[in-house]
């Protein structure tokens, strides 16, 4: 058996350790996928693999035990799809163009959460049209609040939502509901002054429970759709460690221009030596330093007057490297 | 007298009201609901029909005109107190037939409720007149039929409704006739539409022994209400209100006196000097607010008190139906009662 094991794997099948046996990876953005295009992959199920459908933690899906020379018929029953979920294709009826850039997560989001504050599958296909198809390890996590159930903060770039607060004192009673919710479920940004509410601008990290709580709509949530993007934050072996702040009071279009030019970053300083040509951005950072990598992603990216950028970024997380002793 | 308009010529009646009344009506605010891309209608001052929600009902009533939900009654400084400006307009409100009614029972207890008249809210009340929002349907969880307030033949000063593109109206005030007559398309005579029937049916019993506020249909609410009093806040007959007065912190002398909404299911609502509170439990504060509106009141004034529009039902975030509580009452008082003869 004569087979091509990188262009393999870049077409997102997998390497089994059944030997002639592989696994095709189907990306599902965002996690959301409709009963229809459901039927079509368990159907590629049965009829190819072995019947057995793994949910990734991606929320992609893998179907297992597909015999390899299967992949070329598999492709083509992979169309439909691909067509539903919009994904980007270099070529039609040949699977997935690539496999390194990895499915884009989402919470449940607005359309189903009451405390989510956007459409995070529309902003994760929106992104994923940006950046997919392509080679190099980046993964992408969006979330709906600051409750952070997608775990942004594994990823390299990690989108929370959040809203900013609106008050409208005459239509408070000064129940103190928000206070007390705000201090149960966030961060008791609020307090009251006089039978009013005072938010505390800068501890407030915008999650909308003040507003979910609100009985009368003295709280309501701002137009502007805001975001807070975290950096770098990675599993594996070597430095695990959660992804730090880097704007907050971002806008839609700052992120998906940020999220872009990373690209460009990677290509210039990855380890020519990586293999597979595989190295996670927070180590590429690692070497280069953190301002290089900021020239690069913020280059041509305009702010809204409202976001903050941090003006330092360390990261934690142990580094096993150097130590592996418990405490 | 009845007139059919265009939309454009009704628009025209009121942006001509307009400059002789505030007119108030349901608003749809979009995006200001409790979550993300949800909306809320509730009453705002309008200047164009086109502002004016006529299909959905508001989730919260006409009673915010009549009652702040925060206002202030004066600013005292030292030996002063000053009122704030009033506008002298009179004030047209969009309301539907249930709401008419609820007017009734706000009077009830501002006006007619032993010697005293509420000074602040005549002031209010005497400037205002309404207008009646037709219903040709009922909203899922509207109980109007029940409660007898689904129809009003009067106490409005003319109606609206939309029908295939046109806007029926049944005038009142004879005074407004030309301007009608001028803006409208022809005269034809159209009672207001009002609704037969509900989806939500209730039985609300006749008498209510005072032994239902020992039974057991409470105690659920102990664990599902959350106290948010959402469903009092909304109530066009819930009048509670509670005084703050207010220093301001730069100058501890001068200040304002607030009158804002109060609801006996918010915490604080019962609680007395001493740190005691009387209705602790929220299946109590539950059987203290629906005894009100089906009995209570109903023995002080002869009537009863809700309206049956249905907005509690529809406001509780933990899907507490009002209307199934006091179905749920009239069983258990069915039910003791044949206790009882079962045992004769």
């Amino acid at each position: 058996m004569d087979i091509n094991v990188k262009e393999l794997k870049k077409n997102a099948f997998r390497y089994s350790k059944v030997r002639g046996e592989t696994a095709s990876r189907i990306r599902i953005t965002g996690g959301k996928i409709n009963a229809k295009v459901m039927r079509q992959v368990a159907e590629i199920a049965e009829e190819y693999g072995d019947g057995t459908i793994f949910i990734t933690n991606r929320q992609g899906i893998e179907l297992l035990g597909i015999p390899m020379e299967k992949m070329g018929e598999v492709n083509e029953k992979l169309q439909p799809i691909i067509d539903a979920m919009g994904t980007n294709q270099e070529e039609r009826g040949k699977g997935y163009s690539a496999s390194g850039t990895r499915n884009i997560v989402a919470c449940p989001g607005e359309e189903l959460c009451p405390f989510a504050c956007y459409d995070t599958t529309a902003f994760a296909r929106k992104v994923e049209h940006e950046i997919f198809p392509n080679n190099r390890h980046v993964k992408v996590a969006f979330t709906g609040c600051s409750n952070d159930c997608a775990k942004v903060r594994m990823d390299d770039f990690g989108i929370i939502g959040m809203t900013e607060p609106q008050y409208d004192p005459d239509r408070c009673i000064g129940c103190g509901q928000c206070v007390k919710y705000c201090e149960k479920r966030s961060v008791g940004a609020l307090r009251l002054v006089n039978n009013k509410v005072v938010r505390d601008t800068d501890l407030c990290i915008g999650c909308g429970v003040c507003v979910t709580y609100c009985p009368t709509r003295a709280w309501t949530r701002s137009k502007e759709r805001y975001f807070r993007l975290t950096l770098l934050g990675r599993t594996g072996k070597k430095n695990p460690r959660l992804a730090e702040d880097f704007i907050r009071w971002a806008d839609e279009e700052s992120i998906t221009k940020i999220i872009k030019n990373a690209y460009a970053y990677v290509e210039e300083y990855i380890d020519p030596h990586a293999v597979e040509g595989k190295e996670h951005i927070g180590y590429i950072v690692d070497r280069t330093g953190f301002e290089e990598f900021y020239k690069w992603i913020m280059k041509d990216v305009q702010l809204p007057e409202k976001a903050e950028v941090s003006s330092h970024m360390y990261w934690g997380g142990k580094w096993y490297d150097r130590s592996n002793e418990l405490k | 007298m009845g007139f059919v308009f265009s939309r454009d010529g009704f628009a025209e009646v009121i942006r001509q009201l307009g400059s002789r009344y505030r007119i108030y009506a349901p608003v749809l605010k979009k995006g200001e609901g409790r979550f993300t891309d949800t909306d809320v209608v509730r009453y705002d001052y309008v200047k164009n029909f086109d502002e004016i929600e006529l299909e959905k009902r508001s989730d919260y009533s006409f009673k915010e005109i009549l009652l702040p939900v925060s206002g202030t009654l004066f600013y005292f400084t030292e030996d002063k107190v000053t009122e704030p400006e009033m506008d002298d307009r009179e004030i047209l409100v969009f309301v539907r037939s249930c709401d008419l009614h609820a007017v009734k029972r706000f009077d009830q207890i501002y006006l007619h409720n032993g010697q005293e008249r509420d000074w602040f809210y005549e002031r209010v009340r005497d400037r205002l007149k309404f207008v009646l929002i037709g219903c040709r349907e009922s909203f899922d969880d509207c109980f109007c039929v029940d409660m007898h307030t689904n129809e009003s033949t009067d106490g409005y000063v003319f109606s609206v409704e939309e029908a295939d593109g046109e806007i029926y109206s049944d005038l009142k005030e004879e005074g407004l006739r030309e301007l009608f007559s001028g803006n409208s398309v022809r005269e034809e005579d159209k009672a207001p539409a009002h609704v037969e029937t509900n989806k939500i049916f209730v039985s609300v019993p006749d008498e209510v022994p005072v032994s239902i506020c020992k039974d057991k249909v409470w105690d659920e609410y102990d664990s599902r209400c959350i106290g948010c009093g959402r469903c009092t806040l909304v109530c066009p007959t819930c009048t509670c209100f509670t005084m703050e007065d207010i220093y301001y912190s730069d100058n501890g002398k001068v200040g304002e006196r607030r009158r804002v909404h109060a609801s006996c299911m918010i915490d604080g609502y019962s609680n007395v000097a001493g740190g005691g509170e009387y209705r602790k439990k929220h299946g109590e504060r539950m059987r203290f607010k629906v005894l009100h509106k089906i009995s209570d009141f109903k023995k002080k004034f002869g009537y009863q008190m809700c309206v049956g529009c249905g907005r509690c039902d529809m406001v509780c975030p933990e899907y507490i139906s009002f209307s199934e509580c006091i179905n749920k009452v009239d069983r258990a008082i069915r039910s003791a009662e044949d206790g009882k003869e079962a045992q004769a």
